[in-house]
């Protein structure tokens, strides 16, 4: 014991370590903790992804993958994606330059190119409801449309978020509150976009094939 | 609150316009390959296409992971890095267990099939 530092101050009061420890400023955990909503969002997808593994080829007698998939719609879909990843970067490089106008500006314009993909999806959801190709025809369907629309409402309530955050830097400028928000939601978009790169390989350009 | 202080911590590096660019522009090829080789059918058999553009695409999202997610592995002291491999493990394990038992359901389990009735 002779040799234990001594834990006392200088009036001879006990110090205890904790005392010492700084404060953790407002909000500085929220990238972490928002990353590990992302990474149980993708134990979902992953789920998903393995009903479509399962059922991908359980037609029931109903249309195959290859009669009903459009390649070029879904390719124009997913340059709609691509487009709006590149320019929500751009929207985070103004962020960093405090251009407030351009973020807006660049923000807009995501979220056009994220409505056109919703868009173009819902009309290719109508079309297939419309041949006959619904989620209650077989289990190939079901989980087709469970997955692609899973991934669609993503990217629906990512638009709400965009919008939202779009009033907010309008509202009160590019504070620390929201460059903090915007690079949430900069993560989530283009965690979406991940997510589309296995859909198009997996479902699609996959489904085409066999 | 210094300009400094909002994008040097937490190991954040700043992102930088070419970055972005040189990320769009690769997965912009790695998108473009794979949708040319499924629509014209230029390897000819399905399985070598099927395998090929598998690889793009976990080429492609490595690629989105560092140019758009801004991956690294010293983030918030490593564990962003830590949950995702966490969560890489947990997907690779529930996948693959998930068709690997699913697929032998299928095949050993199917009533009235000849391997079934002279297993009895």
């Amino acid at each position: 014991m002779a040799n234990a530092p001594t834990m006392t101050d200088a009036q001879g009061l006990p110090v205890f370590l904790d005392m010492h420890e700084h404060d953790h400023e407002a909000g500085g955990s929220t990238m972490l903790g928002f990353w590990i909503y992302l990474m149980s969002d993708c134990l979902i997808f992953a789920m998903l992804f393995a009903a479509y593994g399962l059922f991908g080829t359980s037609y029931a007698g109903g249309p195959k993958a290859s009669e009903i998939f459009e390649l070029p719609l879904v390719a124009v879909n997913t340059s709609m994606l691509l487009l709006s990843s590149i320019t929500y970067g751009f929207a985070m490089i103004a962020m960093q330059d405090r251009k407030k106008s351009a973020v807006l500006i660049w923000l807009a314009i995501t979220g056009l190119f994220g409505a056109a993909f919703v868009g173009i999806e819902l009309s290719e959801f109508a079309h297939l409801i419309g041949e006959g190709a619904t989620p209650q025809r077989s289990a190939f369907l079901s989980s087709f449309f469970t997955l692609v629309s899973t991934h669609g409402l993503h990217v629906s309530f990512g638009i709400i978020w965009l919008i939202t955050l779009m009033v907010q830097v309008g509202r009160y400028g590019l504070t620390a509150a929201n460059q903090r928000r915007l690079m949430c939601l900069s993560l989530f978009w283009h965690f979406l976009d991940v997510i589309w790169i296995g859909v198009f390989t997996f479902v699609y350009l996959l489904g085409v094939l066999r | 609150m210094s300009a400094a202080h909002d994008h040097g911590h937490d190991g954040h590096p700043p992102v930088t316009r070419s970055g972005y660019l040189i990320g769009f522009g690769l997965s912009v090829v790695l998108t473009a390959i794979p949708f040319w080789l499924v629509m014209t059918g230029t390897l000819g058999s399905a399985a070598a296409t099927g395998y090929t553009i598998m690889g793009f695409a976990l080429v492609q999202v490595v690629v989105h992971a560092i140019f758009f997610l801004h991956l690294n592995p010293k983030a918030e002291s490593g564990w962003q890095f830590m949950a995702l491999i966490f969560t890489i493990v947990v997907v690779v394990i529930t996948l693959i267990g998930s068709l690997w038992v699913m697929y032998h359901m299928n095949v050993n389990m199917m009533p009235g099939t000849a391997d079934s009735a002279s297993g009895m």
